[in-house]
């Protein structure tokens, strides 16, 4: 019933709107179709500064209303991320400067200029001068944004510092998993033939490879240490995903077949987080930022950065996978023509 | 309207022509309406079905504004609508993205590219240059019947038991590839591609014609120098279509393979379902090199039209000369040549080869100087100008603004440092869709609102094209300058629901709010619609005195009210001038076609 009235009402107010239109047409064909014209352009005059004015305070209060719950706010969590936040104010100053700037003339004159039987519209076809001026000007200030931009790129997409701390990340419709080296240090080998979630390897590591005998793997969270460097290799079991880091300022696809990384310094850790923000539900989420299937949105990551101490007290307790899939191993060496058999069977 | 009512209008102009091209033969209704060969018509259907494609677009954005507006809420007429896809008043997360999807390939694809180019090279083309018709009538007709076919196919594949194309308007393989990623990678996706291969052929077919149009059959006299904008930017738009489109063909083609016949081009290391499928060695970065080989150019196919409509509208209506047209012409030309320089700033955090993707962010920024340029000399063409608010001219302004305020927007988003951060969040949404989406619908509107008269014969209503651009105007700000700071705080664009997500819970209000502002900014285009359909019937006319209503000095506002196929009576006039002499000499305006006087300077 509610949506008949609120159908019936705007129905009403568009007939209304067409009459009035209509009526508008015969008022300024009995005044002089001229003289309505030179009204409605004086209106219209009007409005263009109006919007102006408006618009101006507008972008203030839009400002004032929602500044505290973007990222710059709070400042970036990792180190990589104050670098992005400098170049993005720098690069806020430059674009604002130029927003208000073509803005405000592009209201002024339309306000200004309008027209006006006492006024002669300037012969004026072209100025070198002028044109020299803004086609140097911007080009020397994309220039230093480029310089600066790159600096920072190749410094983020350079290698990760030898103390890194490597974490495998692998995306799949619709969550993360985490893979941890264990104490040698060396991720095992994997080969995406060898998932078999029913016999305790879903990520396809060959165990054939010694050093994934001592590999962690976690699902959903992950633990990391405050100011030191994390490297996340990145993988995709199914199709592109994307390890959205908001408050580390990162992101990187996972690709299927092509391994990528993405490497950053927590600064703070989850704790320091919930007071800096004030928040205390803090938490460093992942968020797939590549569409991804229809549970794309619901495919959340934790990360939880702490300290050394708490987070070896973590490690201490983590058992590595190998040990839960050993016994299916056992299985398959005793009857091996059944090996092949899981290849079909479909995930739980 | 038809040629019988000209011969009745002006019966002596006609006998008095004695040239075999133009006599008036009895056509058909089919031939007239349907099949038909002459490029205003042509232009006008172009136009009628970009309008539609428009309404379905726009209702689908309203529609999933609906889930993000109003997360928690239910609304029953949506399963009376949409049946299982909306059960209990709930939209699916299938439905929503399909939505999406839908939403981002009718507007980019068959509006703003079919629609926008589609209508407007059709129409102005050969009426600016002094040309009876395109080079080929007949594969002008066909480009109209290809895109025709595309918009049946797109449009039955929203009738499909598992849904039209649900995986993002980019259509990212592996999602697009395998059935079993998602339902909208079923059938849905075959009609797409499908669909997509018929609309290519449209535009080559299009551009082809037009470039060659443009480059052979200028009227004597009508040097390429002395060509309106908006031909220039025809030019460049056509010229991009025919190198890029088929560059998305050959995406296409291999998609399908991967698809259907067991290729691994895009396709490596997949489990699925459970599924451990054999194919290896693929790429999925393969395909958004070949997307966005197209995708790139593809905005500044959509934009560049635009541009040139809004140089011509306002050029027109401040009564003044536009400032430096050849700096127009040359950063025309500039945008053309970078965009195809620019594809891989879409790829940042794909997995490219940083270096390589160093590349890319400074042809991204230069391409800011071109822009840059246009802007200047479209404020320098307004200063000290004698303004006309006509609706064409309200949305020439309003297209600049948008288009300034999106553009900066690109300077944050082509630094691949900063696309770490906003890359695929809500700023991506602000910035393109205030930069090419709005901003090229205004220069739609301004294109339509200013030619209109010249395709119709008659005047649209005034108070409600102001009141259209008003709202219009307002509402695309306040839905797209919030979205900023969404994004700032890395909200990722395509999701469904953003209540389970600390950080990005706290837009709820916001979200509220843009997504009421969206459904008044899209009932506002009903003033539009109505006023354009009633018009063309109920319109006031054009008179024998007002038949060139805003002055111009372009050629096709010399020729009869209703131009028969073939546009001039008699001979096509000579033109002397370039298109810009306005407020010259003491003189309002002089028609292209005028003579230099004796004293007169030439430009």
């Amino acid at each position: 019933m509610n949506t008949f009235f609120l159908i019936a009402i705007i129905v009403l107010v568009f007939l209304v709107i067409f009459q009035i239109s209509k009526a508008s047409e015969y008022v300024s064909v009995l005044k002089g179709e001229e003289k309505s014209r030179k009204q409605n352009n004086k209106i219209n005059a009007f409005l263009m500064i109006v919007f102006l004015i408006l618009g101006l305070i507008g972008v203030w209060w839009c400002n004032d209303l929602f500044y505290h719950k973007t990222l710059l706010y709070v400042g970036s969590a990792s180190s990589q991320g104050k670098m992005i936040d400098e170049l993005m104010w720098i690069t806020l100053i430059i674009t604002g400067i130029v927003f208000f700037l073509t803005q405000i003339l592009l209201f002024w004159f339309s306000f200004k200029y309008q027209e006006s039987d006492k006024r002669k519209p300037l012969y004026f076809t072209h100025s070198n001068k002028l044109e020299i001026i803004w086609t140097g000007i911007p080009a020397i200030t994309m220039t230093v944004l480029v310089v600066f931009g790159l600096k920072y790129w190749f410094k983020f997409t350079a290698n990760a510092p030898k103390n890194a701390q490597v974490i495998e990340v692998t995306g799949h419709q619709f969550g993360w998993e985490f893979r941890y080296p264990g104490r040698d240090g060396i991720l095992g080998r994997k080969n995406y033939k060898l998932v078999d979630p029913a016999k305790g390897n879903p990520l396809g590591v060959d165990w054939s490879d010694a050093a994934s005998h001592d590999d962690i793997h976690v699902a959903a969270t992950v633990h990391v240490v405050v100011n030191r460097p994390v490297k996340f290799v990145i993988n995709s079991m199914d199709v592109i995903h994307d390890v959205g880091l908001p408050q580390f300022r990162m992101k990187m696809d996972a690709v299927p077949g092509t391994p990528t990384t993405e490497w950053f310094t927590p600064i703070y850790t989850t704790e320091e987080m919930k007071k800096r923000t004030g928040n205390p539900d803090f938490t460093y989420e992942i968020a797939c930022d590549q569409m991804c299937g229809k549970g794309h949105f619901t495919m959340r990551g934790v990360i939880i950065v702490e300290t050394q101490k708490e987070f070896n007290e973590w490690m201490i307790k983590q058992r590595p996978e190998y040990l839960r899939a050993k016994k299916f191993l056992a299985n398959a060496s005793a009857d091996s023509t059944k090996t092949v058999a899981f290849v079909n069977q479909p995930a739980k | 309207m038809s040629n019988e009512e000209i011969l009745h209008e002006k019966p002596l102009v006609v006998h008095e022509s004695d040239h075999a091209s133009h006599e008036h033969h009895k056509q058909s209704f089919i031939s007239k309406y349907i099949f038909s060969q002459d490029h205003k018509m042509i232009s006008r259907q172009f136009l009628v079905t970009g309008i539609i494609w428009a309404v379905i677009g726009g209702l689908f954005s309203v529609i999933f504004r609906l889930q993000l507006g109003f997360p928690d809420q239910t609304f029953p007429i949506l399963e009376d609508l949409f049946g299982h896809w909306a059960q209990g008043g709930r939209l699916d997360p299938e439905f929503y993205y399909a939505l999406v999807t839908m939403h981002g390939t009718i507007l980019v694809f068959f509006v703003l590219t079919a629609g926008l180019s589609g209508t407007f090279s059709n129409y102005l083309i050969p009426l600016q240059i002094g040309a009876r018709d395109m080079a080929s009538p007949f594969l002008n007709m066909l480009s109209y019947w290809f895109f025709f076919a595309a918009s049946i196919v797109m449009f039955s594949s929203l009738f499909l038991t598992t849904g039209p194309a649900s995986g993002g308007w980019t259509i990212y393989p592996p999602l697009s590839a395998l059935g079993d990623a998602m339902d909208g990678s079923k059938s849905g996706m075959d009609f797409w591609l499908a669909s997509m291969a018929l609309f290519i052929i449209s535009t080559l077919l299009g551009g082809l014609n037009y470039i060659t149009t443009i480059l052979n059959m200028r009227t004597k006299g009508m040097f390429m120098t002395r060509l309106p904008l908006t031909i220039w930017a025809f030019l460049f738009t056509a010229i991009l279509g025919v190198l890029t489109f088929p560059v998305l063909l050959s995406a296409v083609v291999l998609l399908l393979f991967d698809r259907h016949l067991g290729t691994s081009f895009y396709l490596s290391d997949i489990v699925i379902n459970g599924k451990i499928l054999p194919n290896q060695g693929g790429s999925p970065i393969l395909f958004q090199h070949l997307f966005w080989f197209l995708g790139h150019p593809e905005v500044y196919i959509i934009a560049l039209p635009a541009m040139g409509i809004t140089s011509e509208v306002i050029s027109t209506n401040s009564r003044k000369p536009i400032f430096g047209y050849m700096a127009m012409v040359g950063s025309f030309f500039a945008i053309a040549i970078l965009s195809f320089l620019v594809w891989a700033h879409h790829m940042f955090v794909s997995g490219l080869n940083p270096f390589l993707g160093s590349f890319f962010v400074l042809f991204t920024l230069l391409i800011a100087v071109p822009s840059a340029i246009k802007v200047f000399n479209w404020l320098t063409t307004l200063w000290k100008g004698n303004i006309h608010f006509t609706p064409a001219m309200l949305f020439a302004i309003g297209f600049v603004s948008l288009f300034i305020s999106g553009g900066l927007t690109g300077i944050w988003l082509g630094n691949s440092t900063l696309d770490l951060h906003l890359h695929d969040t809500y700023f991506v949404i602000a910035h393109f869709h205030l930069v090419m989406g709005v901003a090229s619908m205004f220069g739609m509107f301004a294109g339509i609102y200013h030619w209109y008269p010249k395709m119709f014969g008659r005047f649209m209503n005034n108070t409600l094209s102001y009141m259209h651009f008003w709202t219009t105007f307002i509402g695309a700000y306040l839905i797209f300058w919030p979205m900023h700071y969404e994004g700032l705080a890395g909200m990722p664009r395509r999701y469904y629901d953003f209540s389970n997500w600390e950080s990005f819970k706290m837009f709820a209000g916001l979200n509220t709010f843009i997504s009421i502002v969206a459904m008044i900014v899209f009932a506002a285009q009903f003033l539009f619609i109505f006023n354009f359909f009633y018009s063309i019937y109920k319109g006031r006319k054009l008179t024998e005195k007002n038949k060139n209503p805003w002055a111009g000095t372009t050629m096709e506002w010399t020729t009869p009210i209703h131009p028969p196929h073939g546009n001039w009576i008699g001979e096509i006039p000579e033109v002397y001038r370039w298109p810009y002499d306005y407020g010259k000499d003491g003189r309002d305006y002089i028609p292209q076609t005028e003579p230099i006087g004796a004293e007169e300077k030439q430009h």
